[in-house]
C-alpha cells in the first residue's frame, strides 16, 4: 500500500489520510448516536416491553401520552423549572459577575466560592439539601426556623412547596457556571468605553443600560440555551432528593426525564418512553433553533 | 489611587456574604461526615470531638471504595479515549482538504442536538444484544467520543500554521507523526481543557450508570450513592461522609486546576 500511495499526488494523497483517520470515528457515530437516534424515533412509534416482539402502532404512544393528565403535569413540571429557573438565575448570575467584575482585590477567591458548587456530584448535593429540608430536629432549614419562631415548614413533603425546594439547589448548583461565563463577557468590554462615557457624564445606570447590557448579549443569548437546556433535562436532583426517586410527592416535582426513566425501566413500555425522548428532542431542538435566529440578528 | 466609596463596599460585603452561602452546604456535608451518630442532631457546627470513624466504617463495611475504583477506570479510559479521538477527528477536519470533509464536520456536530436521554433506550437495547449489560465497558461504550471535543479541537488545529506540517512533511515525517508529535503539542491549552471536561462530566455521570448497571459492585460513585438510602437508612453522617468521599475529587481537581478550568469554560462558551 505505501508503494501505491507514494505514487498518488498530494491532494490524493491528503484524502486517502483523512478517510484513514476517520474511518473507526464514523462507524463509531453511526452505530453510537445515528442510529440509535434514529432507533429512538422508530421505537416511538412501536409497542414494546423490550423481551416480547416490536409491534408498529403509528401515533398511538402519542396519543396515549396526550390522554394521560400525568403527562400533562410532568410537562407542566418541566416548564415550570424552566419558567422560575431561568429568569432567578440568570439574574442573580449578572448581579454577581458584574459585582465581581469591580472587585480589585480577592476577585480569585471569591470566583471560587461561587464556582465550587459547579463542579459538584448532584447525586451527593440532593443527599445534603435533601438532609437541610428535612423537619426538626434532624433539618437545618427548620431547626433554624424554630431558633426564630417561625412554624415549621414541610419544604419537600408539600406538593406546594416541593418543586421549588428542589430548584434552589439546581439554582445553586449551576451559578459559578453562568457567573464565569458573564464575567468573561464583562472582562471582554474594553476599559477605554467606561472610562469615555464617564468623561460625557453618564452615571453608572445610563453606563450599565447604554453599553454593559447591549455588549453582553452574546452572553446572554449564551447563557440562556444553555441554562434552557439544563432545566429541561434536569433529572439527577429530583431522583436523589425525592423520596424513593419517585418526583413525588404526588408528582409533584417529577420533570420529562424522570418520567422517560420510569416509563422504561419501571414499566418496561419502551414505546411510551422513546415517544417522551422525542417530545424532549423536539423542545431543545426548537431552542437550539431560537438561538441561532438571536446570534444571527446581530 | 481611587477614593472608596461606599457602594462599593456594600457591594464587595454582599459578594463575600453571598460566596460564603454558596459554599456553605459543602462544608456542612465536611463538618457533619466528622461528627460521630450521638452529635449531628445537636445545633452546634464543629463537630466536639472530630472523628473519621464514619469513612473507616464506609469505606470497609460498604461498596464504597470499589465505585471509587469504577468511576476512576471509567473516567480515566474515556477521557483518554476522547483525548485521542477528538483531535485526531479535529485535526483531520481542520488541516486536511479532501471533498466530503464539510458532511463529516456537519454531521459530528449534528450529534450535540441529540439528547442523552434520547439515546439511552437504544443503548440499553444495544448493549442487551451484545452482552453488554452490567460491565465496566458497558458503562463506558457511549463516550468513547464525543462531539464537543471535536468542534473544540477543530477550532484549536485550524489555529497551527500549514507551513509547520507542510515542514514536517519534507522532513519525511509521517501523516500519524505529523498529527502526533508535530501538532498534538501545540494544543495542549485545549486538550487540558478537554481532559477535564471529559473527566468531570464522567464522573458526575449519572443517568446512563443507573440505567446500565445492576450489580452493586460495578456502580459508579453516582450510583452507589443513589442506592445508600436504602443501605443506612437515614444516618445522615454516613450519607454526608460518602456525599463528601463523592465530593473532594473534584474539590482536589477544582484547587489544582482552577485556572485551566475556568479559561477552558470561557473558551468554549465564548466560542461555541
Amino acid at each position: 500500500m505505501s508503494t501505491w500511495l507514494s505514487r498518488q499526488t498530494l491532494a490524493r494523497k491528503q484524502a486517502v489520510w483523512a478517510w484513514i483517520f476517520l474511518a473507526v470515528p464514523i462507524v463509531y457515530f453511526t452505530a453510537v448516536r445515528f442510529w440509535p437516534a434514529v432507533d429512538a424515533f422508530s421505537l416511538s412509534l412501536s409497542r414494546w416491553n423490550l423481551v416480547g416482539p416490536r409491534h408498529f402502532v403509528g401515533l398511538e404512544n402519542y396519543r396515549h401520552l396526550a390522554a394521560d393528565p400525568v403527562f400533562w403535569q410532568v410537562l407542566g413540571n418541566t416548564f415550570e423549572y424552566l419558567a422560575l429557573g431561568l429568569p432567578i438565575s440568570l439574574f442573580l448570575a449578572f448581579v454577581i459577575a458584574y459585582q465581581l467584575d469591580r472587585v480589585r482585590t480577592g476577585q480569585g477567591v471569591l470566583r471560587a466560592l461561587y464556582f465550587l458548587p459547579h463542579l459538584t456530584t448532584a447525586t451527593a448535593m440532593a443527599w445534603v439539601w435533601r438532609w437541610f429540608y428535612q423537619p426538626a430536629p434532624v433539618g437545618l432549614f427548620n431547626g433554624w426556623l424554630s431558633l426564630f419562631g417561625i412554624a415549621q415548614q414541610p419544604f419537600l413533603r408539600s406538593t406546594a412547596q416541593a418543586l421549588p425546594a428542589v430548584l434552589v439547589p439546581a439554582i445553586w448548583a449551576a451559578l459559578g457556571f453562568q457567573v464565569v461565563i458573564f464575567l468573561a463577557g464583562l472582562k471582554a468590554i474594553p476599559r477605554s468605553y467606561y472610562e469615555a462615557a464617564e468623561i460625557d457624564g453618564a452615571g453608572s445606570w445610563q453606563i450599565l443600560r447604554e453599553i454593559t447590557l447591549p455588549l453582553l448579549l452574546p452572553s446572554f443569548v449564551f447563557l440562556f440555551i444553555t441554562t434552557s437546556i439544563g432545566l429541561l433535562r434536569i433529572f439527577d436532583l429530583v431522583y436523589n432528593i425525592t423520596a424513593g426517586g419517585e418526583g413525588g410527592p404526588l408528582n409533584a416535582t417529577k420533570p420529562l426525564v424522570l418520567s422517560i426513566y420510569q416509563s422504561a425501566f419501571a414499566r418496561m413500555d419502551m414505546g411510551t418512553a422513546s415517544a417522551q425522548t422525542v417530545i424532549l428532542f423536539v423542545i431543545l431542538l426548537a431552542i437550539s433553533l431560537l438561538q441561532m435566529r438571536l446570534l444571527r440578528q446581530r | 489611587m481611587k477614593i472608596v466609596r461606599p457602594g462599593r463596599v456594600i457591594g464587595f460585603t454582599l459578594l463575600a456574604l453571598g460566596g460564603i452561602v454558596m459554599i456553605m452546604p459543602l462544608l456542612f456535608m465536611l463538618v457533619t461526615s466528622l461528627k460521630s451518630n450521638s452529635e449531628i442532631y445537636e445545633l452546634h457546627v464543629l463537630p466536639r470531638e472530630p472523628t473519621l470513624g464514619n469513612y473507616i466504617e464506609i469505606l470497609t463495611h460498604s461498596h464504597f471504595a470499589r465505585w471509587f475504583l469504577v468511576s476512576f477506570v471509567v473516567a480515566a479510559v474515556s477521557t483518554v479515549s476522547v483525548l485521542f479521538f477528538d483531535s485526531l477527528i479535529g485535526y483531520t477536519l481542520a488541516k486536511f482538504r479532501f471533498r466530503g470533509s464539510g458532511v463529516v464536520f456537519v454531521a459530528i456536530l449534528s450529534t450535540l442536538m441529540i439528547p442523552t436521554e434520547m439515546l439511552v433506550i437504544p443503548w440499553y437495547v444495544m448493549a442487551k444484544s451484545m452482552g453488554w449489560l452490567d460491565s465496566i465497558w458497558g458503562i463506558m461504550f457511549p463516550g468513547m467520543m464525543t462531539g464537543f471535543g471535536v468542534f473544540l479541537m477543530r477550532q484549536f488545529f485550524a489555529g497551527v500554521p500549514d507551513e509547520l506540517l507542510d515542514a514536517a512533511r519534507i522532513d519525511g515525517l509521517g501523516e500519524f507523526e505529523i498529527f502526533w508529535k508535530v501538532a498534538l503539542p501545540l494544543v495542549t491549552p485545549a486538550l487540558s481543557a478537554l481532559a477535564i471536561f471529559a473527566f468531570l462530566g464522567n464522573w458526575t455521570a449519572f443517568l446512563w450508570p443507573l440505567i446500565v448497571t445492576t450489580s452493586p459492585n460495578l456502580y459508579t460513585v453516582p450510583v452507589g450513592l443513589a442506592s445508600l438510602s436504602g443501605e443506612f437508612q437515614t444516618d445522615w453522617e454516613m450519607i454526608m461522609t460518602g456525599s463528601s468521599i463523592a465530593t473532594i475529587p473534584t474539590l482536589l481537581v477544582f484547587i489544582l486546576l482552577q485556572r485551566n478550568i475556568v479559561n477552558g469554560i470561557t473558551l468554549s462558551g465564548l466560542k461555541g
